[in-house]
């Protein structure tokens, strides 16, 4: 299958490894081709004066992040950070502790941006930007999928992925990117999603759905597309039109705003949540990227904008939408107000499908039918942008009750795996932040050990059959690495997918045969 | 010597607040663009307050990981306060009755010091991973920090210096005149090092203390659905 061991489960895995030094450092992603770089902004490819282009690069992000300020500064080398990076755990590699993945920026920092660096550079650990140091950056910098868990245990809340960010928008900008994120944004850019899917592919991908939840309920459920005047826009992953388990969530979702009875569209101009432009750290891209979603609401007149299961899409749908596309409320400024006064902002904007639905839940509109779900025991997989870098409702941790709420209403059989994997310490699944690419797939399989342990202990404890998860790279990632760890790559389902075979639709077929069977 | 070591305090204490001053100024004036906090983050500024208050009191991020590290962290803190309230009284002229009643708590917080120093530096030596990331600067400081401590505990249980004559110089020194200092070898050795603190300070990693306060996965409220949040640079690239 595979060049590679998948690793064994630890008997003890709170004990940290071993260091096993370069055990990664054949591992670096595909470098983007020109036109990939070009269509983003940046060179083509590595620049002549490549060394003196990145310094400056990075002394134009110092100024411009306070956090990349701070935090190449604020490290005391606790190792506090040391053991809870997943790569790491996975690897043994010393360069995937975080704060060893950060020195790779910050030794070149030092060195040409600090006065110990400068006179001192020994002491300090400082070193000059070598070609090996370059190369080092592109390795590790893509062993990092920016899931933030170090950023929990950092006493001063240094954060890798800002670092990891940074690192590769000054690579890309000296010529140096990686062909996954870059080529993809590219279409996203052009076509307006991931896949490079046209509307019309798109439109007769969604009719098929809709027939096969008629088919399965009786009732003219629609996946409407670029319908003017809905009252609410969907932007979901692209992965939710063409790859199992996320089609399945899909149909939840279409199931769940037909019960509700809302008017709602998905939009071809902007057929996708997913923006890698978080991942290369790009400012600009995210901003072209969501600027997208607000041209695609201004079009359509839609007053509410609903979020699909993603990850990082709903960490730059969440946390930065607002910022670079106005894209939420209490904006002032006639760009934001452009948007906003459009939207209904009775409701949050933007709203993640799962808060959509747990409202619906929560005012009893909805009817479940949990023995559906019998055949299975479900465990719950918190996404680390999901819980790390963003919320759902209105109270911190709302992001680990509401996904909870709507599986238990869901399913009988419901079970926590160990809590030093779960909500706030959850575990990346492996292939997050702009690694889930085939060229990636050791570091994929080697990231994925802790979730793997975790679920191995409720698998034997307690029979659990089903990992749930509300994110498109999650899934893929998930349906991809379970085979190595001796799981059925079935296991993992989409949460909507659960909520969309429990519901009891009005008028349905299922609606029948419950009231019968209750007589 | 008296003149020596008033040159080498007015030094030190310039670089010192010149140089911490332009750090913060420089936190201060960098932006931070994006909201970044780590959830589950406070949703109101007094939450905030709070979560930074518990993160420089309690180290709660550090707990949160680590329990050794966390265990010697907070003796050598915790120690430091306590060191530095008993030391007040060289500061000032009318000591007030609470840094009076603190006095024996600073002889504890020296040693309190002194084993968090140690066991933070073991921990250099015997844990691999904290070995691999160690760099001679973070040695350095922690012998430093211990010689400072062990200086001054040496003051105290070994050899006395006469603190009513350091008292004045002190207080000298904060009025740019320069009285006796004592010039016993323990005292000297004990101010050599505290001025050499005060001078790396700006251009080390004790500028984490500054730090911890101005970072924004600490430091921002979780509200970015409710308020617009942008920097100068980015109002720039919106376009209508």
């Amino acid at each position: 299958m595979a060049d590679f061991q998948t690793p064994e489960f630890r008997q003890y895995p709170a004990i940290p490894n071993e260091l096993v030094e370069g055990a990664t450092a054949h591992l670096s992603p595909f470098v983007a081709k020109p036109n990939h770089q070009e269509q983003l902004g940046f060179p083509g490819e590595l620049v002549d004066n490549w060394e003196e282009k990145a310094i400056e690069k990075m002394g134009d992000l110092l100024s411009k992040y306070r956090s990349l300020r701070v935090y190449m500064d604020a490290c005391v080398k606790c190792g506090s950070c040391t053991d809870k990076c997943h790569y790491f755990q996975g690897t043994s590699d010393p360069k995937n502790m975080p704060v060893a993945r950060q020195d790779l920026m910050r030794s070149v920092y030092r060195r040409y941006f600090t006065f110990a660096g400068k006179y001192f550079p020994k002491l300090v650990g400082a070193r000059d930007l070598t070609r090996e140091v370059l190369d080092e950056w592109y390795s590790y910098f893509h062993q990092c999928s920016q899931c933030r868990r170090c950023s929990v245990f950092c006493p001063y809340g240094i954060d890798t992925a800002e670092i990891s960010m940074a690192a590769r928008e000054i690579m890309d900008s000296i010529g140096y990117g990686q062909k996954y994120c870059n080529e993809i944004l590219g279409k996203l850019q052009t076509i307006g999603n991931n896949l490079g899917l046209p509307g019309k592919a798109l439109k007769a991908t969604l009719e098929e759905f809709a027939e096969e939840i008629e088919e399965d309920t009786g009732l003219p459920v629609k996946i409407p597309l670029d319908q003017k005047g809905a009252d609410i826009l969907l932007i979901t992953p692209s992965a939710d039109f063409f790859a199992e388990p996320h089609i399945d969530g899909l149909m939840g979702y279409a199931k769940v705003f037909h019960e509700a009875g809302v008017s709602w569209t998905l939009s071809s101009y902007a057929s996708e949540a997913a923006n890698f432009s978080m991942f290369i750290g790009s400012y600009s891209n995210m901003k072209v990227v969501a600027e997208r979603i607000r041209k695609a609401a201004l079009d359509l007149g839609v007053k509410r904008i609903v979020v699909g299961e993603c990850g990082h899409a709903w960490r730059v749908a969440y946390s930065f939408w607002n910022s670079v596309a106005g894209i939420g409320s209490g904006g002032d400024d006639p760009y934001a107000q452009q948007l906003q006064k459009q939207l209904d902002h009775s409701y949050p904007i933007p709203q993640h499908i799962c808060e959509f639905t747990h409202d619906l839940l929560e005012k009893g509109q909805l009817r479940f039918d949990k023995s559906v779900n019998d055949s299975r025991t479900v465990t719950f997989h918190d996404s680390c942008n999901v819980a790390r870098g963003t919320r759902m409702g209105n109270y911190p941790g709302g992001q680990f009750d509401i996904p909870r709420a709507l599986i238990k209403a869901s399913c009988n059989h419901y079970v926590e795996m160990d809590q030093d994997s779960i909500k706030e310490k959850t575990y990346c699944c492996g292939g997050g932040g702009g690694l889930l690419t085939d060229d990636l797939m050791e570091i994929r399989v080697k990231g994925a050990l802790p979730r793997m342990e975790a679920l191995d202990e409720v698998v034997k404890d307690h029979g659990v059959t089903n990992l749930a998860a509300i994110c498109a790279i999650c899934k893929a990632q998930f349906a991809k690495i379970l085979p190595y760890y001796k799981f059925p790559m079935d296991m993992i389902v989409s949460t909507h997918q659960l909520v969309g075979e429990a519901l009891v639709m009005k008028g349905s077929i299922q609606e029948k045969d419950l009231d019968e069977e209750e007589g | 010597m008296s003149v020596l070591y008033a040159l080498l305090f007015y030094i030190a204490a310039t670089i010192f607040f010149v140089g911490v001053g332009y750090k913060i100024r420089q936190y201060w004036r960098t932006p931070a663009p994006l909201k970044i906090p780590t959830t589950p983050a406070p949703v109101t500024g007094s939450g905030v307050a709070l979560r930074i208050a518990r993160e420089v009191v309690l180290f709660e991020s550090l707990f949160k990981s680590n329990k050794w590290i966390w265990l010697f962290g907070f003796l050598f803190h915790f120690g430091l306060f306590l060191v530095t309230i008993r030391h007040l009284r060289y500061f000032i002229e009318e000591v007030p009755s609470f840094i009076i009643f603190m006095q024996p708590f600073g002889i504890v917080g020296g040693g309190m010091m002194v084993i968090g120093l140690l066991g933070l530096w073991a921990r250099r030596f015997l844990v691999e991973r904290i070995r691999y990331i160690t760099n001679p600067s973070d040695h350095l400081i922690l012998a430093l920090l211990l010689m400072i401590g062990l200086s001054g505990l040496i003051m105290k249980f070994v050899s006395h210096t006469d603190i009513v004559m350091l008292k004045q110089y002190i207080l000298g020194l904060i009025g740019f005149n320069i009285h006796q200092l004592p010039t016993d070898g323990p005292l000297l050795i004990h101010l050599l090092l505290v001025a050499v603190l005060m001078m790396i300070f700006p251009v080390s990693k004790l500028l984490h203390a500054p730090g911890l306060f101005f970072s924004p996965t600490r430091n921002q409220i979780d509200n970015p659905r409710e308020q617009r949040h942008t920097a100068p640079w980015t109002r720039d690239l919106d376009k209508l």
